[in-house]
């Protein structure tokens, strides 16, 4: 069954990138808070469905 | 700070919603189509473009890719750029991903439709189709991650992980398991060989589920249910662990679908193993869903999105629940093979995918379009109907599965299969069935109504092509933030370490699958006996392959004695090595096949019994639910291409001598020569070039190589039947009217298939039983014989490895008593 080299070798790059892709986003903060995005999400669209004058307040609060 | 200025493009994700719906309600209807096929054959309208062996893939691709892919590209542009604030990369991107999925779409329509298919399930696509795929993925991937570069919201909100795995883990599956070496413009053949292309194409089917049907709609569930909801998800962090255990998880599950087949025990006991953990981050996902709404489930009593998005989590936690369950060995002899597959795919497909697919449209379709949805009553009896249609659907498939099963393994106290006869445990599921088709129906019934509703929504609304928005530009947090700091303060420390003990992690999990490859020599057996495909069965493979038979007959005998009894020895790693592609099957619809070609085993039939099968099944079997191939008896083997095909073969390892591409046409011809000689020998004129001949050929190959020493004892055994007369057993005929009702119901499930109910057979390849002319004498003794030890030479076969002796002298009774006395 060789062909299990290959699907080691690739299911290990795919799991390197997302190694990769977990150290990067570590790094840069993302998951710094884990709180406010998710109430952030809810938040933005209202800002589409109103004037824009209405929303710049609110956005300043995010 | 300043806000700068920007449109969504709503254009787009109007397209996508639109071939949503189109392409959702081709793929239920195609789907509705291959059930009443199933449980009534008059639906293949007897036309070769129509059969369910062909039909089938048309249903699940245009499910799993046109419905659920354009639903998923239709929620991402319109999440992704809400989430980011910002309009997508480019334009011209968001337009050939598109334009160029639909292009995709009807191809493989099309492709399906002519039979050009490479057997893979849910990769059936030839190679052309495959090169497109990949540019438009890619495309597509190039725009989404273009889109994150651009964004204006530092962070990247958890629907966007599950977007951003999807799009790597789909590229990576669908390059490794497209390799394949192109022979024509519209065939290839995989580089993969028997057991290791069902390694292969089982690591993509399952992470197709995982990366295509699962992350992005966890995806859509992290953006579109806390919005209907107007809630924030429930945890954050929760969303976080599971979704990095998730995509690890996944990736090594796939052999979970070669249990108890030709493939190494260690890889069978690895992928139950990963697939048991799966539970823990999947239900992760489900939990998270559901406690979003705590304190918030009166709204789901008024809106109906929500109800589908609730419907939809719940089936997610009850299909990765049942997932793994059906991972471990002893639960997946039932399910492997049996409907229960079909039951558990379609809770997730029509519950989870579907469910996520029309909360989605129900809100955001009337957000959109600045309106409300045009019928909340409507949406509403669409739930319904919809949720009704679910359990009609999956309820008699489990019945159905652990019916048929139980038959299977049946034995009578003496012994004996109790139900030797495929035919019989087929039928007694075929009134599920019909309920099936009720549960199909009602579904479909369910997405024309939200189709109505969506329209009239979308007329009464008011659509902007591109919404106006402005947000501030998005400024690299540098070291002003003091958390921030301190994360880098805490990398710089621990990055490296914790990059090497994550790296020493997944390697311990690759090394305990890499060092057993290097110390043992080889994990195929290789077997002697079996030699590569002569062209004439190579041209029938392909033709198997095109007709997509392997949708309902499997090729793999379980070494279970139930299994072995009924089919003949079981299957091993060594046999599939000329196998390009691999054609195990997953679900029996009709008998296995992998030991059609055993001479004097019990699957074996002749040639002129295959000819009149596929001429019409009905008129061998009046129960048969399979379509009809009469045009294998019209159609022309593509001569032409054999040279090529050799070729493609040699370049793949198998070992037809140098220059055998010049020989095989006449190798071809000979051989075809054999099989309508065997043929007109049973009163049946065909041209050798017709592709019913390689279709024979190819049924007399399966299992035959490893099989040599029983065809020469078989063959004996037959020399001496006809010259020894003496040692016939003593049989008195049984005259009481339960024998003679046992022995008429054997006789009408078994022999009747040739010999016809009235005995009429259909002579001269299967000779009257009731017209008074013997070929052997009608001495019950005689009688007694031929049913007990068949006659391999025409075909008849051995019974007395099915039968007790009672019920063959029942059955010897029948005949001689009842049927030919008429």
């Amino acid at each position: 069954m060789n062909i299990f080299y290959l699907l080691i070798g690739v299911s290990l790059f795919a799991a390197l990138i997302f190694l990769g892709a977990f150290i990067w986003a570590v790094k840069s903060g993302q998951f710094d808070d884990s709180k406010t995005p998710s109430i952030r999400m809810l938040f933005d669209d209202e800002t589409e469905t109103q004037e824009n004058e209405e929303t710049d307040d609110k956005k300043e609060t995010n | 700070m300043e806000n700068q200025k920007f449109f969504y493009d709503n254009k787009i994700v109007r397209l996508f919603i639109l071939a949503t719906l189109v392409w959702g309600i081709v793929g239920v209807i195609v789907g509705l189509l291959i059930a009443l096929q199933l449980a009534f054959p008059v639906f293949n309208f007897g036309l070769e473009y129509t059969t369910f062996g062909r039909m089938r893939p048309l249903h699940t691709n245009a499910i799993i890719f046109a419905f659920v892919g354009n639903a998923i590209f239709a929620g991402v542009y319109y999440s992704l750029q809400k989430l980011l604030k910002t309009r997508m990369y480019s334009d011209t991107l968001s337009k050939i991903n598109f334009w160029g999925w639909q292009l995709i779409i009807v191809l493989a329509a099309l492709s399906f439709v002519f039979g050009i298919t490479t057997s893979k399930e849910y990769a059936e696509l030839e190679w052309p189709i495959d090169i497109l795929i990949t540019l438009i993925w890619v495309t597509f991937g190039w725009n989404m991650i273009g889109t994150i570069m651009v964004r204006r919201v530092q962070h990247i909100y958890a629907a966007i992980w599950w977007y951003l795995a999807t799009f790597l883990g789909v590229a990576i599956l669908h390059v490794v398991n497209s390799f394949e070496i192109p022979v024509s413009l519209f065939k290839s053949y995989t580089i993969y060989a028997g057991a290791q292309d069902a390694v292969v194409q089982w690591w993509y089917g399952h992470n197709a589920v995982a990366f295509f049907l699962t992350t992005p709609f966890l995806g859509l569930m992290y953006y579109y249910l806390p919005k209907a909801a107007n809630r924030p998800i429930y945890s954050y962090k929760l969303s976080i662990i599971h979704f990095w255990s998730l995509i690890f998880l996944y990736m090594w599950a796939g052999p979970h679908h070669l249990l108890y087949q030709a493939l190494p025990e260690w890889a069978q006991a690895l992928g139950v193993t990963f697939s048991i953990m799966l539970i823990a981050p999947s239900w992760g996902g489900m939990i998270n869903g559901l406690m979003t709404l705590r304190g918030a489930w009166d709204k789901v009593r008024d809106s109906a999105a929500l109800k589908f998005l609730v419907v939809a989590v719940t089936a997610y936690g009850m299909s990765t629940f049942e997932g793994p369950m059906m991972s471990l060995k002893s639960v997946n002899q039932i399910t492997h093979f049996t409907d229960w597959t079909i039951g558990h795919v379609h809770i997730a497909a029509m519950g989870w995918n579907g469910g996520i697919v029309f909360g989605m449209l129900y809100w955001l379709v009337p957000k959109m379009f600045k309106t409300k949805l045009f019928s909340e009553k409507l949406a509403n009896i669409h739930f319904w109907i919809s949720t009704l249609a679910i359990l009609l659907y999956a309820i008699p498939l489990y019945w159905s599965a652990i019916t048929q099963w139980l038959m299977w393994r049946e034995y009578t106290p003496e012994g004996f299969l109790a139900y030797p006869n495929f035919m019989e445990t087929l039928t007694q599921i075929l009134p599920m069935y019909s309920i099936r088709i009720i549960g199909g129906a009602l579904f479909v019934v369910g997405f024309i109504i939200m189709m109505y509703n969506l329209f009239k929504t979308m007329a009464a609304g008011s659509f902007v092509n591109d919404e106006a928005s402005e947000a501030p530009a998005l400024v690299k947090l540098g070291s002003r933030n003091p958390a921030q700091e301190t994360i880098h303060r805490w990398m710089e420390r621990k990055g490296v370490r914790f990059a090497i003990w994550t790296f020493i992690a997944l390697a311990i999990g690759g090394a305990v699958e890499i060092i057993p490859m290097i110390f043992i020599k080889s994990n195929i057996p290789t077997i002697e006996s079996v030699k590569p495909y002569t062209p004439l069965e190579l041209a029938g493979r392909d033709l198997y392959v095109e007709e997509g038979c392997y949708n309902c007959h499997s090729q793999m005998v379980r070494p279970f004695r139930w299994e072995t009894d009924r089919y003949g020895e079981y299957s091993k790693i060594g046999e599939f090595v000329y196998d390009f592609p691999f054609q195990w099957g997953s679900r029996r619809t009709g008998p296995d096949l992998a030991r059609a070609g055993v001479v004097g085993g019990p699957m074996y039939k002749n040639a002129a019994w295959h000819y009149n099968h596929f001429m019409d099944p009905q008129k061998m079997n009046e129960a048969s639910i399979m379509p009809r191939y009469d045009w294998f008896a019209k159609k022309e083997i593509d001569i032409d291409i054999i040279p090529a095909k050799i070729r493609a073969m040699q370049k793949l390892g198998v070992p037809y001598e140098e220059g055998y591409d010049e020989k095989a046409v006449d190798d071809l011809m000979a051989q075809a020569q054999l099989v309508a000689n065997d043929l007109k020998a049973s009163g049946i004129e065909i041209e050798p070039t017709k592709q019913m001949v390689a279709m024979i050929a190819y049924m007399h190959k399966l299992g035959r190589d490893i099989s040599t020493p029983a065809e020469s004892t078989a063959q004996q055994a037959n020399e001496s039947s006809q010259t020894s007369q003496e040692e016939l057993k003593e049989v008195v005929l049984l005259t009481g009217d339960a024998d003679l009702a046992a022995g008429k119901e054997i006789f009408n499930s078994v022999c009747a298939v040739c010999h016809k109910l009235d005995g009429s057979g259909i002579p001269p390849a299967f000779p009257s039983l009731a017209d008074g002319e013997w070929i052997n004498g009608n001495s019950p003794e005689q009688v007694y014989k031929s049913i007990a030890e068949g006659n391999i030479a025409k075909g008849m076969v051995a019974y007395k490895s099915q039968y007790s002796e009672k019920q063959i002298t029942q059955l010897t009774s029948y005949i001689l008593l009842s049927l030919n006395k008429k």
